[in-house]
């Protein structure tokens, strides 16, 4: 039963991404990134991990990827146009990624043991227990993730700031 | 053999609770059409059947004959899909809410058709996608009103849903679980006084709830996406029939998970307010009578929903954003930090 699920959402999950790269429409790809967003949830879910399904659901297929499409909506962006592409991209592209892939696969056979692994099957990890190992073993990293995000935001802030003081006719 | 029984009877739950659920979203919009209706000195319907109880039935057969229209400047896969994760996303969240007491037949929870660990985020996660339902309809009718529409629904909907999730922290700092069946039973022990809301001390968190939820919701005071003044009618302007209708149900059935929340998680949800001062009154009447309660509870918070409504002029853009980034959202904050404050104090040593 769990595998069934596994392979459908795992396939969902590539078709997504692979659509994501052949339409022409930025929306379509949107809507192709939220798929595999949520396919991958899924897929969390099947590995027990509900706590990680929930809040990947929630930011991105949620909160981040409703941004992506306001921006696509705001600037109405129409279709592309679609170009032969560099000859560089054709020789050099696709073997390096195949040879990516393979060095990534090769990596992750070589040190199964090291890496640890996930069961598919139907015991969850609770939320307790998560955040025993988030606030305990981890909180540092933890909390020196959150400064981060606060400095992007900051950052944000900043710059959003700075052009709206450099244009005319705007009173503030 | 069990597996088929869990088959059959969960079937049966999922099409009882919908059917239900559908009612009420109908009964919902009469209810809503009579309520203003004597608040504004009118009748509201009043033709068709006693008391004008048949009018969604008319309503309904009405939305399913009319002509349905798809004008020709739309970009028709997302014009016709929206609508249905609109509704999908609605009917979705009512799955995980507790209506009653946990009682097994067979193996079988009869009055949840599921119980999730994470049930609170599962209802958060699926209602932050019912956006999408919004802002494609807008974008894809190609049309000013309903572009504008959704941008403002979408905006108000990331603002507020922050606000949101941050005022239920409260109450699962409290239960420790966001298991919707525990944060129910852990109020269910002294009747009215050990509901989150007076013996939680929650109500900060309930009324920054209440009002993020009428934003999440797109109702009165928060209604700016579907401003009749100034938008048509906004996200949906270019819909017509069954297609309008669906956006229609979605937004009542959104109305009713958000008061099926509210009362879960501030006031007890199927508890009785006198907790166990009266006997039992056998098996069945105590089976029943917290089903009772629960939709007690879960029609008052809709006859509020309309009596604000009928109460309430429309917020400006501008309030509308300030209200919920620099009031509500710190505030929330506030009662996270002095609730775990209070919680760590209370708790004992290790």
């Amino acid at each position: 039963m769990h595998l069934v699920l596994f392979i459908i959402f795992g396939a969902f999950c590539v078709a997504g991404a692979i659509n994501l790269l052949l339409q022409r429409h930025p929306i379509n790809s949107a809507l192709s990134l939220i798929v595999v967003m949520t396919s991958l949830a899924v897929l969390y879910l099947l590995l027990g991990a509900e706590f990680l399904a929930a809040a990947q659901v929630i930011v991105y297929s949620g909160a981040i990827m409703v941004l992506f499409t306001f921006v696509i909506m705001l600037l109405n962006a129409g279709k592309e146009q679609r170009t032969h592409g560099s000859r560089a991209a054709y020789w050099l592209g696709f073997p390096g990624a195949a040879a990516l892939f393979a060095l990534l696969t090769f990596i992750f056979l070589s040190h199964q043991s090291s890496l640890g692994y996930a069961v598919l099957g139907p015991d969850m990890v609770g939320t307790g227990e998560l955040s025993q190992v988030l606030f305990r073993n981890l909180l540092l990293p933890f909390e020196v993730t959150s400064v981060l995000i606060l400095i992007a935001i900051l950052g944000a802030v900043a710059l959003a700031r700075h052009t709206n003081e450099n244009q005319p006719g705007k009173e503030r | 053999m069990s597996f088929w029984w869990f088959l059959l009877l969960s079937v049966i739950k999922i099409a009882v609770v919908l059917f239900i659920l559908l009612t009420a979203v109908a009964y919902t919009v009469l209810l809503e059409r009579k309520v203003v209706g004597r608040i504004q000195n009118r009748w509201g319907p009043s033709r068709v059947g006693p008391f004008g109880l048949l009018q969604p039935l008319a309503d309904g057969i009405k939305l399913f004959l009319k002509e349905d229209l798809i004008p020709t400047a739309v970009y028709k896969p997302l014009f016709i899909i929206s609508p249905i994760i609109a509704l999908a996303c609605a009917l979705i969240s009512i799955s995980v809410v507790p209506f009653g007491k946990e009682i097994t037949y067979k193996g079988v929870d009869l009055f949840n058709i599921a119980n999730v660990n994470i049930g609170l985020l599962v209802i958060l996660g699926v209602t932050s996608v019912g956006v999408y339902g919004i802002a494609l309809s807008g974008w894809s009718s190609n049309n000013k009103y309903s572009l504008l529409g959704a941008l403002r629904s979408s905006a108000q909907l990331i603002s507020y849903e922050l606000a949101l999730g941050l005022s239920l922290v409260g109450v699962v700092l409290r239960t420790g679980s966001l298991n919707l069946n525990k944060i129910v039973n852990l109020q269910a022990t002294h009747g009215m006084l050990s509901w989150n809301f007076f013996g939680g001390f929650q109500f900060v968190a309930f009324f920054i709830y209440l009002m993020a939820a009428y934003a999440e919701t797109n109702r009165a005071p928060f209604d700016l996406p579907e401003a009749e003044s100034e938008l048509t009618a906004g996200y949906h302007t270019e819909y017509s029939s069954m297609k309008f209708a669906m956006f229609f149900m979605a937004e009542y059935a959104n109305m009713i998970t958000v008061s099926c929340v509210a009362t879960l998680l501030f006031f007890g949800g199927w508890s009785s307010p006198f907790g166990s001062l009266f006997p039992s009154f056998g098996p069945v009447l105590d089976a029943l009578l917290p089903v009772l309660w629960f939709v007690l509870k879960v029609f008052l918070f809709l006859f509020l929903y309309i009596w604000v409504r009928g109460t309430l002029p429309r917020f400006r853009y501008d309030q509308l954003m300030s209200f919920g980034w620099k009031f509500l959202l710190p505030l929330a904050i506030a009662n996270i930090v002095v609730t775990s404050f209070w919680l760590g104090l209370r708790a004992p040593l290790q």
